[in-house]
């Protein structure tokens, strides 16, 4: 008994661990028809909203457990409330979507549920080996999820490339934590820390090799460039509810544990990952502006629209300090809500049971069904970061971290990058509010309209009270080791 | 003095955001939209009365910030709003064009009404915003939020080419202010704060304020406009409806010349003083430049947004004189620019109305017809022009004392724009105005109806009332500017004391 006790900082993976079997028994014996898809679905959100329930309740302080391979504190707890929040959302987007077409099956929750627990795996890693651990669960789960449409060509080619990719991904991922391994001799971020600390940074150059390949893996895992080629076509592939979460949930979890390694692992290496990750903020920014001009797919577009977003919060971590963790916190929280919202409207841009994905049928959209055009008009400004939106505060603390650390070339590419990327948004508002209108979308369903509104409230509303969010993220940050 | 107490100023900055949510839970049937039009003339109204409340109660012997409310809002960033002779003005400006453009939007704005109503009260509490901020970032979020009901009323109740027009807007000034924002966050860096009247007293080190002076140059210029960025005034004003060129030419154009006098020069005096010669250059060039440019203008919106540009050029030449004179009369200038561009696209927008064409050549003759607008067109004409007796001679005037004070040079060249302004200015009047009444399409037209002459008799007093007694606007500003032009010479002699000991 004692022993469980002392289990209690991961108390909320393993209830989702268990809940998943439950969940997996409940549907392999409820029969293999749409209404056990659902409650296998209500259930699994109930389940993610207990593991959150459980996250509030655990004390303020840093935990560690399994000989410091997971880390407990608020960081973690932060991250981990952000994922289930979005994985939660993402799986209510997905019940009236996948019960159109016909796929309603049981194991989608599962697998949403399995992908979460690799996420707070990821989140809590302390350890190379957790850290791949957290990862694959985590990656394994989204393969599937990715080709979960399986009589559909384009599903099942997402699912493939996403799989091909991510596991040479990992490949590298590997190959640079044996390095790192074999040159520090452990596996435990504190270890390698406190050998990358003792040692001048030139004197290690197998550590090095293995940090770059460390962070190639990761960079995948994020979508930043030059490892972002799957996530147009993964997005564009998948069905919408899972680009949702794929936008979402896993994002921050990857972004987590690049922190928590750069920071807990190789804090006397700081000039040399900050160099890379300067080279990928710019290049994801720049990329993500550019790309996303000459795109039509809305789900394309989100998708260099999010490496474009993943690159803003490099910006953050770029600083390496904390309060560039604190803006990479934020922005990530804010990203969070936004895409979330997007993709709500996003699944609403139907007719009859038809998905409609080009962005000309949003033309006029703020005569047929004015609210909708209202809340993805207010979420396009705030993902191009206009004040007095939430997007803007994201971009606020990663930039106001950057000029605190003298970054300021990188501070001005990236402001420059904002504004070329506000054209794309910018063109999606045209076309609601400036085009003629065509035919009318179908009634949104409740909870689609739910996600909508909330996340238009959030946005517009986050001024109002910015703080609880800021000082969270600001005591989150904290407890990490810039 | 009146002696009111209370959060007036956010009171002032908020009432229209009030009726923003009643408007906004109107039907949209006949009888919603109505009362969209009547709840917004109200609000407006109401609104300036409110201000010239706080007018009354302003004191104009000190240079303090008055009026001043202080909330905790999000850490060093606090919620802090406030005014001095500088900045009362422009609020009285803003909440005096508002409803007048709302008047002016009655008939002519036929579509979606209810939410052009609601733009136009969003955007009158982010302009009275961000001349009443005393904080950096709550200035920034209002400067910069202000970019999204103008977009908005561009490009959905614009002309043929509004999506061109609203997307070079939003463009051109995102790019100047997000230069600022970063300026903002090194000043954040170094002093510790971002209250405003803090960040006056702090002395940033020399090659710093360089940086800063041109980030925040890179915003308040393109918002000016100030040649060679100006190139999206004109399009935006020829494709906004008039109320949106109104807006546009009477407020959105005046925060450059506020940002100016509030950031660059009491913030980065050495580096004002430094780039004064630039700033002077670009001044007369814009003089000289956009003034020949008007005069080649076939489309009457666009001569007045140039002739808006030229203006502006008297403003920043003013401005960095470093003057008493020089400063009060650009914003003598800017007040007076607000009140004649504004009633001249007013006026543009009266005939457009009628003929639905801009063109210079589709008019001509109207005096035969329109008796009453061929007299205010004059009267606005003339004060375009600076002719004594109108609001436009005085700041004019006062602007050239200063750069002639400082600059000979400068004033010659600048002089040569009163002369150009006088020519196309007249060109356009006889054109519309005289020559013979020959357009069949001409012959019918009424003159000025009621509302028209509810909307332009305001404007046509205070024009000449300026023009004749300046001095309750000059009063307001007198002791602020003062202390302006005080602090940046210490600033100024402290530092060539401390190179030159």
């Amino acid at each position: 008994m004692d022993y469980l006790l002392t289990l209690s900082p991961i108390f909320p993976e393993l209830l989702l661990a268990v809940g998943s079997f439950v969940l997996l028994m409940l549907g392999a014996f409820g029969g293999d028809n749409d209404e056990t898809g659902e409650s296998v679905g209500w259930l699994a959100i109930v389940l993610l909203v207990a593991a959150g329930a459980l996250i509030v309740l655990q004390p303020a302080s840093t935990t560690f457990l399994f000989n410091e391979t997971f880390i407990n504190d608020r960081f973690a707890r932060f991250m981990k409330l952000l994922v289930l929040g979005g994985s939660a959302t993402a799986l209510l987007l997905s019940f009236d979507y996948l019960r159109e077409r016909g796929i309603m099956k049981f194991e989608f929750p599962v697998l949403v549920i399995l992908a979460t627990v690799g996420m707070m795996m990821m989140i809590s890693a302390n350890d190379l080996i957790a850290l791949y651990l957290g990862i694959e669960l985590q990656s394994l789960a989204l393969y599937v999820m990715a080709a979960i449409k399986r009589d559909n060509v384009r599903s099942s080619e997402a699912g493939l490339k996403y799989f091909v990719l991510g596991a040479l991904s990992s490949g590298m991922l590997l190959y640079g934590a044996s390095l790192i391994y074999g040159f520090t001799g452990s596996t435990s971020f504190s270890a390698i820390a406190s050998v990358a600390q003792s040692e001048t940074a030139a004197g290690n150059v197998g550590l090095i090799i293995g940090l770059v390949f460390l962070l190639v893996g990761l960079a995948f895992k994020v979508s930043a460039v030059p490892f972002h080629m799957w996530v147009p076509d993964v997005y564009e592939g998948a069905p919408t509810p899972v680009t949702a979460f794929f936008a979402a949930a896993p994002k921050l979890a990857a972004m987590a544990l690049l922190i928590r390694a750069l920071g807990g692992a190789f804090p006397g290496y700081e000039a040399q990952w900050q160099q890379i990750i300067i080279f990928m903020s710019i290049a994801s920014m720049l990329l993500g502006a550019f790309a996303a001009i000459g795109q039509n797919n809305i789900k394309r577009l989100m998708a260099y629209s999010s490496i474009g977003h993943v690159g803003f919060a490099l910006v953050g971590l770029a600083a390496g300090s904390q309060e560039g963790a604190q803006g990479v916190l934020i922005y990530m929280a804010i990203y969070l809500v936004m895409t979330l919202g997007t993709f709500a409207c996003i699944l609403a841009m139907r007719r009859g049971d038809q998905m409609v994905e080009d962005i000309d049928e949003l033309a006029g959209l703020s005569q047929t069904n004015l609210p909708m055009a209202f809340v993805l008009a207010a979420l396009m400004f705030s993902l191009a970061g206009i004040p007095p939106l939430a997007g803007f505060w994201g971009k606020f603390y990663v930039f106001a971290a950057a000029m605190k650390e003298g970054l300021y070339v990188l501070a001005v590419i990236g402001v420059i990058a904002s504004v070329i990327g506000a054209y794309y948004y910018l063109r999606i508002i045209k076309i609601m509010f400036f085009d003629e209108p065509r035919e009318k979308f179908s009634e949104a369903t409740t909870k689609v309209g739910f996600v909508m509104m909330v996340s238009a409230v959030f946005v517009i509303g986050f001024i109002v009270v910015p703080s609880p969010l800021i000082e969270a993220a600001a005591s989150a940050a904290k407890s990490l080791k810039f | 003095m009146i002696g009111i107490n209370g959060p007036l100023l956010s009171i002032v900055t908020f009432l229209p955001l009030v009726a923003v949510l009643f408007i906004a839970f109107l039907p949209n049937k006949e009888w919603g939209e109505r009362n969209a039009r009547w709840t917004a003339l109200w609000t407006t109204s109401i609104t300036f009365l409110v201000s010239l409340g706080i007018w009354l109660d302003f004191d104009p012997t000190t240079a303090e910030f008055q009026f001043v409310e202080e909330y905790n809002w999000l850490g060093d960033i606090k919620y802090k709003m406030g005014v001095d002779g500088i900045s009362m003005l422009f609020v009285i400006l803003t909440t005096f064009l508002m409803p007048l453009c709302i008047l002016a939007s009655w008939d002519s704005i036929k579509t979606r009404v209810k939410e052009y109503m609601i733009a136009f009260l969003i955007l009158e509490t982010l302009m009275i915003g961000v001349f009443c901020a005393l904080d950096l970032v709550l200035f920034y979020l209002f400067f910069e939020a202000g970019l999204i009901p103008m977009f908005l009323i561009i490009g959905i109740w614009g002309g043929k080419r509004r999506v061109y027009a609203s997307f070079k807007f939003f463009l051109y000034t995102l790019l100047g202010s997000v230069l600022m924002l970063l300026a903002m966050l090194a000043m954040y860096w170094h002093a510790g704060t971002t209250d405003i009247p803090t960040l006056m007293q702090t002395k940033f080190p020399a090659d710093m304020q360089w940086w800063l002076w041109l980030a925040f140059f890179a915003s308040f210029a393109v918002k000016m406009p100030m040649w060679p960025v100006h190139t999206w005034l004109p399009d935006a004003h020829v494709e906004a409806p008039t109320a949106g060129s109104v807006i546009l030419a009477g407020i959105l154009l005046k925060m450059g010349g506020y940002g100016f006098l509030r950031f660059s020069i009491p913030m980065f005096p050495l580096a004002s003083e430094q780039l004064a010669g630039l700033v002077f250059t670009l001044s007369v060039v814009a003089i000289i430049y956009t003034s020949l440019v008007a005069l080649a203008q076939e489309d009457i919106k666009k001569l007045i947004a140039y002739s808006s540009v030229a203006h502006m050029g008297f403003v920043t030449m003013g401005i960095f004189t470093f003057t008493p004179q020089g400063i009060d009369g650009a914003i003598f200038q800017m007040i007076s620019h607000g009140i004649v561009s504004a009633a001249l696209f007013l006026c543009v927008g009266v005939i457009y109305d009628r003929m639905h064409t801009r063109e210079i050549a589709a008019y001509g003759g109207l005096v035969e017809r329109m008796p009453m607008y061929a007299f205010c067109f004059m009267v606005f004409t003339m004060a375009n022009v600076g002719l004594p007796g109108t609001s436009g001679f005085v700041g004019e005037f006062l602007t050239l004392l200063g750069a002639f004070k400082v600059n000979t040079w400068v004033a010659f060249f600048a002089t040569t724009g009163v002369i150009l302004s006088a020519a196309y200015a007249l060109y356009l009047y006889r054109r519309v105005i005289f020559g013979a009444l020959e357009k069949p399409s001409l012959m019918k037209l009424p003159d000025l109806s009621v509302r028209e002459i509810t909307i332009l008799a305001p404007l046509v007093i205070l024009t000449i009332f300026f023009g004749f007694y300046p001095a309750p606007l000059l009063d307001v500003m007198a002791v602020s500017v003062k202390e302006l032009v005080a602090n940046y010479e210490t600033a100024i002699q402290d530092a060539t004391a401390l190179a030159n000991p």
